[in-house]
């Protein structure tokens, strides 16, 4: 019988919250479902069954003022940093009353004064550099925030994807990146989108950290974004979490992906994060059978209301759409930053630049990060393809910057390291 | 005051904005160390510190997500491609994330993308580049050419200042050829007002950018046969001053477009559409057009001499035109 990897370090109300919004995340999918059924979704539905524990375990790791960008399988985030299961209906349906008043739909939406919630739009990667922004901005103003998002293993393929970790990775943005691998990118699978068997590798090619997480692992999640978090915020940023998954469902309700081998979804299907958390719960006492219902209660009711709150909103009204495309001014939108930080310091000297001009992990032997440089003067490094091994379930795996992973020995001149 | 270059009207406009607004910062390649591939951002670094002159990788999608990403903080980012023609590299994050962002979401974003544009100057296919209509079918942003040192400091507070995406295009071929006294104190020029360089009654000749000085140009020579052009510089294309358009059309009755954007698409088909729905009974002949050929532009002189307008070929479509 499958078990969590490892016992949290988290107070029993915080370890009853994950298991709430978990179970809530779940519920407001399976009424969108039902919603979906009844024809009351405008246009197409999402799922993320299964993949619940990503969601929420990552987005629990974050405080009150950080920032996420969550994609449109996170819907358990949105539910993380505050948004009503009422917002997530209304868009869904496309109601007047939804966050962008029926402009557009599923978890497009965002808000940037209270929750600090970042809209994804559909294509992929984009909000990787944003929320390197974010990051940059946040720090720039002394504000001490972490910027969160998520890519899929089908959205680690884009251009932009590169650009933004990249950026992030130049500038040590406070950001944190989860990797959420649920192993289908609509109908193809991973082994087809990327060659590695740990996408986290690619944190290697930015010099910066990542994990492998076992993302149905609610504890592990959130022990490694927890962890992420903190050394994004202590400026150890950015990082990489690789989350591995599955998708239970299809890419959306009409799929009904029959490229899944029958297999793999049974041996994930075993793996239900909610039950597995649930188990654990039950068996260390943090919860029992009164406090179960109870949670079940709070959330059936929270969802009757806010489903009829949602079936009963009006449609935005015509003379809508030609409206908002444009800020106006200060009458419409003040735009202020928050200053944390004295603003003298913004000024030279203090923040003065010095040019650093010696070629890094090249002829001294020495990196200036204090790794060994992999080539010297007149010397051919070759780096083979390393050989992977797959990452035992519920263990969270640090990997140190690559500076420090690189070729261990120092080559002797003229020769050729293999 | 002395004269001031085009070159040195940017400079001073993003000066001066940083000056007044720590919000203002300025990302782009090689735009802190070096000072910019032009040297527009000369000095930036030494007066304001690296947190708010970013010199970046060559990644433009990442430019513009940052700046977008900052902007939400509040700040006021200015991100500069090295050359106008690399903005298509980032097409997807300024149509897709940027521009649409407030109408959907309630998200201003009050960034300014900004570089050298326009040809003329031999830069061949891949640095000579009019890519303003790719973003006019944009709804969110707004666009801003200038032609004149003056404008170009005011139109570029203004874009900063203001709460949406602006894109503002400098023709690098204005840089440093032309210099004017510009006011001491701190102005704007707001956007989204064209205005008229010259006035008269035969024909209006509507023109932005590099092209405003040779439509110009070309109305002196008209003069001396007795023909009075009436030259209005657009200045903001998106959105566009249709009353001043209107206004001159009414009075002159017929209209001519001068632009360096290649014709196909180009804003002259605009113009005309505008002026076939509010004016058609005032036109006394066709909308004329001087642009590019429809051809990438070209990198040998003879040939891009070809492929611009100029005077000449302004001054013997206008006289063509007045003849109506």
């Amino acid at each position: 019988m499958p078990e969590l990897g490892r016992k949290p370090k988290l107070s029993h109300q915080q370890c009853l919250d994950l298991y709430y919004y978990m179970r809530l995340n779940r519920e407001v999918e399976a009424t969108m479902t039902k919603l979906f059924r009844q024809n009351k979704i405008v246009g197409g539905l999402y799922s993320s069954l299964g993949q619940e524990a990503v969601s929420v375990g990552t987005a629990y790791a974050l405080e009150k003022k950080d920032w996420m960008a969550p994609m449109i399988r996170n819907i358990g985030a949105l539910l993380v940093k505050g948004v009503p299961p009422r917002d997530i209906f209304t868009q869904h349906m496309a109601k007047f009353t939804s966050p962008t008043k029926g402009k557009d739909g599923t978890s497009h939406f965002g808000d940037l004064e209270k929750l600090h919630i970042v809209s994804p739009i559909s294509m992929l990667g984009d909000l990787i550099p944003v929320m390197t922004g974010v990051a940059m901005a946040g720090r720039y103003l002394g504000q001490k925030i972490v910027a969160m998002t998520w890519i899929g293993d089908g959205g680690s393929s884009t251009g932009v994807f590169h650009e933004g970790l990249n950026l992030a990775a130049s500038q040590k943005a406070p950001l944190v990146l989860i990797l959420e691998n649920n192993l289908w990118a609509y109908s193809t699978p991973v082994g087809r989108q990327v060659p590695l068997e740990n996408l986290a590798d690619r944190a290697k090619a930015y010099g910066i950290q990542s994990y492998i997480v076992d993302g149905n692992d609610v504890v592990a999640v959130y022990t490694a974004a927890k962890e992420a978090v903190d050394l994004a915020r202590a400026g150890e940023g950015p990082i990489l979490i690789e989350a591995k998954t599955f998708r239970r469902r299809g890419h959306a309700q009409h799929d009904p992906a029959e490229y899944v081998p029958a297999q793999q979804r049974e041996f994930w299907e075993k793996r239900d994060p909610i039950t597995l958390y649930e188990r654990f719960l039950l068996k260390d006492k943090l919860l029992d059978v009164k406090s179960k219902k109870e949670i079940e209660t709070k959330i059936s009711t929270l969802l009757d209301e806010d489903r009829e709150f949602a079936e009963n909103s009006p449609m935005p009204p015509p003379e809508l759409a030609e409206e908002g495309v444009y800020c106006s001014g200060d009458d419409c939108h003040k735009i202020r930053p928050s200053w944390q930080r004295p603003i003298e310091e913004l000024q030279p000297p203090k923040s003065s630049v010095e040019a650093v001009w010696n070629v890094a992990g090249f002829g001294r032997g020495i990196t200036p990060g204090g790794g060994i440089a992999p080539i010297h003067f007149g010397d051919t490094a070759v780096h083979r393809r390393p050989e992977n091994k797959p990452t035992p379930p519920g263990k969270p795996t640090l990997r140190k910057k690559a500076a420090t992973n690189r070729a261990s020995k120092p080559v002797s001149a003229g020769k050729t390291s293999k | 005051m002395a004269p001031i270059t085009f070159l040195e009207a940017i400079k001073q406009a993003m000066f001066e904005e940083m000056a007044r607004d720590p919000s203002v910062v300025l990302l782009g390649e090689d735009v802190g160390v070096y000072g910019g591939a032009f040297k527009t951002s000369e000095g930036l670094l030494q007066k304001f510190g690296w947190e708010r002159v970013i010199d970046t990788p060559i990644s433009e999608s990442a430019i513009i997500g940052a700046a977008c990403g900052m902007s939400y903080l509040g700040l006021r980012p200015i991100a500069e491609m090295q050359f106008i023609d690399f903005i298509a590299c980032c097409f997807n994050q300024l149509t897709n994330f940027v521009a649409k962002g407030h109408y959907l979401w309630n998200a201003p974003a009050p960034i300014v993308v900004r570089g050298p544009s326009g040809g003329g100057v031999h830069g061949g296919p891949f640095h000579s580049a009019n890519p303003e209509m790719y973003f006019l079918h944009t709804p969110g942003l707004k666009i801003v050419y200038p032609s004149t040192p003056l404008d170009a400091k005011g139109l570029l507070k203004a874009s900063i200042r203001d709460n949406n995406p602006v894109l503002f295009f400098e023709h690098k071929f204005l840089y440093r050829r032309i210099k004017e006294e510009i006011p001491s104190d701190d102005y704007i020029v707001p956007l989204g007002k064209a205005i008229v360089r010259r006035e008269g009654h035969h024909l209006t000749m509507l023109s932005y950018a590099a092209m405003m000085h040779t439509s110009l140009e070309a109305a002196d020579a008209l003069a001396k046969e007795g023909i009075e052009a009436e030259v209005i510089d657009l200045r903001t294309l998106l959105p566009l001053d249709e009353e001043t358009i209107l206004d001159s059309v009414k009075k002159t009755n017929r209209c001519l477009v001068v632009h360096e954007d290649t014709k196909t698409g180009g804003i002259a088909g605009e113009i005309a559409a505008i002026l076939f729905e509010k004016a058609f009974h005032d036109l006394d002949g066709p909308l004329v057009r001087v642009t590019s050929l429809d051809t990438p532009v070209p990198y040998a002189p003879t040939l891009e001499e070809a492929f611009l307008p100029n005077a000449q070929k302004v001054f013997r479509a206008a006289k063509a035109l007045a003849g109506y």
